[in-house]
């Protein structure tokens, strides 16, 4: 298994750079996290990694293989679970799964063990038949990574996905997340710093396209001579490259 | 095969929101009812059973426009289709899903007009056939100009393109509710330019039996499906690929 490499990745618009010659490294089974505040390049970087958006140059190797020159492999590889909420809303949690089941050309046995396995896992017994757009937002997110996970995925990212949520789903989320550790790569995208601190084995810090610092919460507090995370954060944000 | 496990799914979105059955089935139901009902107090050719089936088959078919060009715009602003986008589903894959789907509904609209009109006194022969059959061309066009829509404009614009624009220029130009002729001039010239006259001709001719009438109002539909469905491939690629 192989993790995330990114070489001089940059993705620019007609006046912004949105993400400036990013180089990172994600080793596999860690779950990484990129913090940063709104515009800051994360769900860009994300939509490159996951073969949404072309890079405008350098390039980026998911599991081994180019984003720009082998997408095909890199989807086969990867579950996304958008920043948005993107469930069919007409189909019920059970159809949602088993289009996705479907998508990656499960066989009928499969798709029912995989569905009856991530029902079990996310503890969607008690919606699996109501309609998904009728869902609350949490169990819309738990239904949202449950679908990025159908195809087991070498890779998971997850963009942003506890925002909007309470704090009691916020926490049941997070459990799920942990549970990922080791087994998944996860890459996942936030701006509430206790979340990257909680969950992460790395976390990098993001502000107008450029990667700013990249450590675990230990060694970024340690870096800017902080006692706690946020304030390290605030501190990276403002100085600017550690 | 991926296309179709996705098409299930855009068949069941579609059926499973009740404003597109109000709107799609509903609404040409009831307007033949209505102007059935008119004809029989005030007599009017153009408002006789058997005219006005074949028109309002073609009418509800605008309608079959609105359900592809919103589903597809919702899907957009939803992030659904960016997390489809990053599994191994083709962009013909998500064309042909989108399209599928909607043809055999729309074929259905038209049986079931046809069939509704039947107890209103439509002439029952095997004509029905050849019209349900003939639809078909412009039921494509239909369905293209929806996914070329919905490649294009937010939920809101569809609403107001599709849903407002769309349906008036398809009853203002088909020649279903008035005769082009009588207003003549600029507006008969720009309706012949366009399918909806002309598909409320093929529909008419086919019902009375006149397949070489019919024939010379094919051809401009299936120019127009043509292009239409071309236009709606390249504007739903590119926009997959400005993500």
């Amino acid at each position: 298994m192989q993790g995330i490499k990114t070489v001089e990745l940059v993705k620019s618009y007609k006046r912004l750079t949105a993400v400036n010659k990013l180089n990172l490294e994600i080793h596999p089974g860690e779950l990484f996290s990129l913090l940063g505040v709104n515009g800051a390049g994360k769900t860009t970087t994300v939509k490159m990694l996951t073969c949404i958006t072309k890079p405008t140059a350098g390039d980026a190797f998911v599991g081994g293989y180019s984003v720009t020159k082998q997408p095909e492999q890199v989807k086969r590889l990867i579950g996304v679970s958008p920043q948005e909420i993107a469930v069919a809303p007409n189909l019920s949690v059970k159809e949602n799964l088993e289009l996705m089941c479907g998508i990656h050309r499960f066989t009928k046995e499969k798709s029912k063990a995989k569905i009856k396995e991530l029902t079990r896992r996310f503890a969607l017994d008690s919606v699996l038949n109501r309609k998904a757009g009728k869902l609350s937002g949490g169990w819309q997110r738990r239904l949202s990574i449950a679908m990025a996970l159908v195809s087991e995925p070498e890779i998971l990212f997850l963009d942003e996905p506890t925002l909007g949520l309470d704090v009691i789903a916020r926490h049941e989320l997070w459990d799920m997340i942990r549970s990922l550790k080791g087994k998944t790569t996860v890459i996942l995208t936030t701006h509430y710093m206790e979340e990257a601190e909680s969950l992460s084995d790395r976390i990098g810090v993001m502000k107008d396209g450029n990667l700013l610092a990249v450590g675990t919460a230990e060694e970024l507090k340690k870096m800017t001579g902080t006692n706690d995370f946020e304030a390290a954060f605030v501190s990276v944000v403002k100085e600017g490259a550690l | 095969m991926r296309m179709l496990t996705f098409a299930k799914r855009c068949t069941k979105e579609i059926l499973r929101d009740p404003i597109n059955l109000a709107f799609g089935l509903g609404f040409p139901l009831a307007l033949l009812l209505l102007l059935s009902s008119l004809q029989k107090n005030i007599p009017a050719e153009l408002f006789d059973i058997d005219t006005l089936t074949p028109g309002i088959t073609v009418f509800g078919l605008s309608f079959v426009t609105l359900f592809s060009a919103t589903l597809i715009a919702k899907d957009r602003e939803s992030a659904f289709l960016q997390r489809l986008y990053a599994t191994p589903l083709t962009g013909w894959d998500f064309i042909l899903g989108y399209m599928l789907p909607l043809l055999p509904l729309a074929v259905s609209q038209t049986v079931i007009c046809y069939l509704f009109a039947i107890p209103l006194g439509l002439t029952v022969s095997i004509n029905i056939i050849y019209a349900i059959i003939g639809i078909i061309p412009m039921a494509v066009f239909n369905i293209a100009l929806g996914l070329l829509c919905g490649s294009i404009f937010g939920v809101k614009q569809v609403g107001g393109i599709c849903g407002a624009l769309l349906t008036n220029l398809s009853a203002w130009l088909s020649g279903v509710w008035f005769d082009l002729k009588l207003v003549g001039g600029f507006f008969e010239k720009i309706a012949n330019v366009l399918p909806f006259v002309h598909a409320a001709e093929t529909e008419k001719a086919l019902f009375g039996g006149n397949l070489e009438l019919a024939l010379t109002h094919l051809i401009p539909i299936i120019l127009y499906s043509v292009f239409i469905t071309a236009t709606a491939v390249v504007c739903f690629l590119r926009q997959k690929k400005k993500q």
